[in-house]
């Protein structure tokens, strides 16, 4: 069998397998949300601050709240296969538009940040390998360990004391600036001005670990044999650095960046707060606040679904990377 | 190859020439605070050009220390040359500019390594990787590099070379393996060829391959060959002239013949006499009943489980297929095979360490593969294991003595009981009773061989199963604990399975072999038998392929007279 078919039939395969692993997730987060005291209607009624118990029971009837909880998950998963992921009463819109719209934000941030992070997390721990124990690696070790262990929301408020407050370079919230209506590239340009600092903030930590990541597995590599070999062969030094050790350290930081990109939407959740992103992670902290249940279905399925077609694509691109691994 | 060895060697050689590489008082420092503080000390060798000069030594020796020293490959900062001149074809490689070396590295003096797989980068093919050292030297196209690797992949007679080309290491074979690494080296034809311990991985008969690939492509290429082995049998087998060395100096350096039949240095004689002899046990005449019966053992390992049923079918490997051996009281049975032949993997049922899928494993009458743990625990005791690794089998957060009380506090002992039995059993292994207070890591790989064997007999075992317990260790260590294990065989009337690749080990062991080859038992009889008359070509291809058997067999006739 050909390559590229084996790795299509693998894609296929790896497909099929979410599916009940999707499913499983949605069950299970349905009856967790469930434990949680408390209904939208509760919400409701306490912010209209005069609601009957009559009116919320009527309330109760119209949203489908007072069937079962088997009937309840029963029609939410019937829904879900047409994507249909219900309605949010607390913002007036289904959940299905709402989610989608607050995608994209989301995917910015998490693209610009690994990016960012695994960029030069590689080129850091490259550099303080390749000087070992001399100043420009204490100087990256010790980068490394402060960021790894300042917190992100500190970070991020700070950032906006230093460079939005006083040096006045960045914007201190929101994802563009509406009030100006851009077209085109100015759009982009503003966009891009406002995705720097939460990008940086929520890459900080990320980055740190990348680098200790990428040293260690540099040193470790560059003690296996086969340098030897590259070096009897007469091979430059750039050469081994570049093309025989750099290849070899790049797998196990893949690894930990597939398992880590899942994560980042978790992260995201204070970096958006702070930055007033529009993100799923602010939606998600704001339904969990309203107990918006729907919304924040929607958004755990979501969830999902992003973590399994990454770790897909993690998958595929190790294969690529390291070619002792069988698809298959 | 034995044969056309002889012709060979004296053909090419030419004792009058200048040597293509000498090594004149070469001193390399080892860190401070070793055991000792030169890792290479006043050693002056030679190399001609064309021929093979085997450095023997066992582990420690300085023997591969100085073949780095000549590459400019000293693992630095921990071992750094000290003095001393290295002279390629009149050049001091020591003075050499690191610009220098590198083209020297390569193409003028190239280097092949123990372990095939380690050596390759193995996320680059075997294309890429030949074709950078013609690159990093000379100015050629591409077409003209990609023929010239294509035909080297041609001399070192790889099955279809297009296909290796693009073959990542993990895809070939040990012996495939090693072929590509001696093509990469040879591809731009160095006037010296540096191969440290080359064979020592591979299995027996791929090993004769392979020195013989060195030799032919040795005479074709006119190369100076350095060959770095503990293994005296390969050295009787390839070597020209013969450097011994021990504790990081040269003890006696001379022609293969006089260093292999007259050796002039105390160290020289007893390293030749711990090579096992070749010499099979005799026949056994009062062998007992059988002990142990195995009887269409079958193992198969599976992989690749399918889910939903996509994905591809699963992979078999046959580990154990039928197989019939027996076992006598008071007798040794070595189980002989190369590696992935199931070996290993019979020692491990006969243990019950792994469930068997088939077949009965007999033991006084009673079949131990239906037993559950708990039936199983009698008879746990009775049938007990030497493994290879001393390093690996011990474990190293845990002191002697718990090591050897432990199993028999398992078994109802006393604590008291266990741990007199324990000192009693340090003894007879021949190791200080202080042993009992210390931990695994403070003592030598031969040491710790005695720990593991100590661990088995506490048990009070009435079958030892052996596997490769020696292949791990130098041969005078080798030679010591095989001593022992003989002496406590004798002493205890015990009955053992010695799993081993070695038939030189085997020959001198054992009283009965049954040769394995994937998963099968090819043949099986007395030790002198097989050795005299084996019926089946795979027994007779393994026993040609035993390193210095020519030389094994003349000194057997000169020692009868």
């Amino acid at each position: 069998m050909s390559q590229a078919a084996q790795r299509s039939r693998y894609v296929l395969k790896r497909l099929l397998q979410a599916i009940p692993v999707v499913v499983a997730i949605v069950v299970v987060n349905f009856f967790l949300l469930q434990l949680a005291e408390g209904d939208a209607v509760d919400v409701l009624a306490g912010e209209a601050g005069s609601a009957t118990p009559e009116y919320m029971a009527q309330l109760r009837q119209k949203f489908g709240l007072d069937q079962p909880l088997i009937v309840q998950l029963g029609v939410y998963m019937k829904n879900m296969l047409t994507f249909d992921l219900g309605y949010s009463f607390r913002h007036d819109m289904p959940v299905a538009q709402l989610v989608l719209d607050r995608l994209m934000p989301t995917l910015l941030l998490m693209v610009s940040t690994i990016t960012l992070a695994v960029g030069f997390g590689i080129v850091l721990g490259l550099i303080a390998a390749s000087n070992l124990n001399n100043w420009k690696d204490n100087v990256i070790s010790v980068f490394a360990l402060v960021s790894y262990a300042t917190p992100l929301f500190w970070v991020g408020l700070m950032m906006i004391v230093v460079f939005s407050l006083k040096l006045r370079w960045f914007p201190t919230s929101g994802m563009e600036n509406v009030a100006m209506f851009y077209e085109g590239w100015d759009r982009i340009k503003d966009i891009a001005h406002h995705l720097v600092m939460p990008t940086l903030t929520l890459s900080l930590f990320y980055l740190a670990l990348y680098t200790r990541l990428m040293r260690a597995s540099m040193l470790e590599q560059a003690s296996m044999d086969y340098v030897t070999t590259a070096r009897a062969k007469g091979l430059t030094e750039r050469r081994i650095v570049f093309v025989h050790i750099l290849r070899n350290a790049l797998l196990p930081v893949v690894t930990m960046a597939g398992v880590q990109v899942g994560s980042l939407i978790g992260g995201s959740v204070i970096v958006e707060s702070v930055f007033a992103w529009p993100g799923l992670g602010m939606l998600a902290f704001e339904a969990l606040f309203s107990r918006d249940l729907n919304l924040l279905l929607g958004i755990f399925l979501l969830s999902a679904l992003l973590v399994v077609a990454i770790n897909l694509v993690v998958d595929l691109l190790y294969s690529f990377l390291d070619p002792r691994i069988e698809v298959g | 190859m034995n044969q056309s060895k002889g012709t060979t060697s004296a053909d090419t050689r030419d004792e009058s020439a200048e040597p293509v590489l000498s090594i004149e008082g070469l001193h390399v420092q080892l860190p401070l605070g070793s055991e000792r503080a030169y890792a290479v000390e006043d050693v002056s060798y030679a190399l001609l050009p064309q021929e093979i000069l085997c450095v023997v030594g066992e582990s420690g020796s300085g023997k591969s220390l100085t073949a780095r020293a000549v590459m400019g490959l000293l693992p630095a900062p921990h071992v750094q040359y000290e003095k001393g001149r290295i002279l390629f074809q009149g050049e001091d490689l020591v003075q050499a500019s690191d610009e220098r070396m590198r083209q020297v590295r390569g193409s003028e003096i190239s280097m092949i390594f123990q372990e095939p797989m380690t050596a390759l980068n193995p996320v680059m093919r075997i294309g890429d990787q030949i074709d950078e050292v013609i690159r990093f030297h000379e100015k050629l196209p591409g077409k003209r590099r990609r023929e010239l690797a294509l035909s080297l992949l041609e001399d070192v007679h790889l099955p279809d070379p297009p296909r290796i080309m693009s073959a990542y290491p993990h895809e070939l074979s040990g012996g495939q393996r090693q072929r590509a690494m001696i093509a990469m080296a040879l591809a731009l034809e160095p006037k010296v060829l540096i191969a440290d311990e080359p064979t020592t991985a591979l299995d027996v008969t791929t090993q004769a391959q392979i020195l013989h690939l060195i030799r032919e492509l040795q005479v074709k290429h006119h190369t100076g060959v350095l060959f770095i082995t503990h293994d005296i049998g390969v050295v009787a087998d390839i070597a020209d002239r013969v450097a011994v060395m021990q504790h990081g100096r040269i003890v006696e350096i001379d022609t293969v013949e006089r260093v292999l039949n007259n050796p002039q240095h105390e160290y020289t004689r007893a390293l030749i006499d711990a090579v096992p002899g070749l010499v099979p046990r005799p026949v056994k005449t009062d062998s007992g009943e059988a002990i142990l019966q195995v009887r269409q053992l079958v193992k198969t390992y599976r992989s690749g489980g399918r889910f939903l049923g996509i994905g591809k079918p699963q992979k078999e490997v046959h580990a154990c297929d039928q197989v019939d051996v027996v076992l006598n009281e008071s007798e040794t049975l070595g189980i002989v095979g190369e590696s992935g032949s199931g070996k290993s993997t019979l020692a491990r049922c006969i243990v019950r360490l792994h469930s068997t899928d088939s077949g009965e494993i007999v033991y006084r009458g009673q079949d131990l593969c239906p037993l559950d743990r708990a039936a199983m625990r009698p008879y746990r005791s009775k049938i007990q294991m030497v493994f290879q690794d001393p390093y690996a089998s011990l474990n190293p957060r845990a002191t002697v003595g718990r090591i050897l009380t432990e199993g028999p506090k398992i078994m109802g002992e006393s604590t008291r009981e266990a741990e007199n039995r324990a000192r009693e059993m340090l003894e007879l292994v021949g190791l200080d009773v202080r042993a009992f207070e210390r931990y695994p890591h403070e003592f030598s790989g031969g040491q710790r061989q005695r720990i593991g064997l100590a661990r088995a007999l506490a048990m009070r075992p009435e079958i030892l199963v052996a596997d490769e317990p020696v292949s791990a260790l130098d041969v005078s260590i080798q030679a010591q604990v095989l001593a022992l294990l003989a002496d406590i065989r004798e002493r205890l009337q015990l009955s053992m399975v010695f799993i081993t690749h070695d038939l030189r080990v085997a020959a001198q062991v054992c009283d009965r072999i049954a040769v394995m080859r994937l998963g099968k038992v090819v043949e099986q009889g007395p030790t002198a038998i097989l050795f005299e008359q084996a019926s089946h070509p795979y027994t007779q291809e393994l026993l040609d392929a035993i390193p210095g058997r020519d030389w094994s067999r003349r000194r057997i006739e000169a020692a009868r007279g």
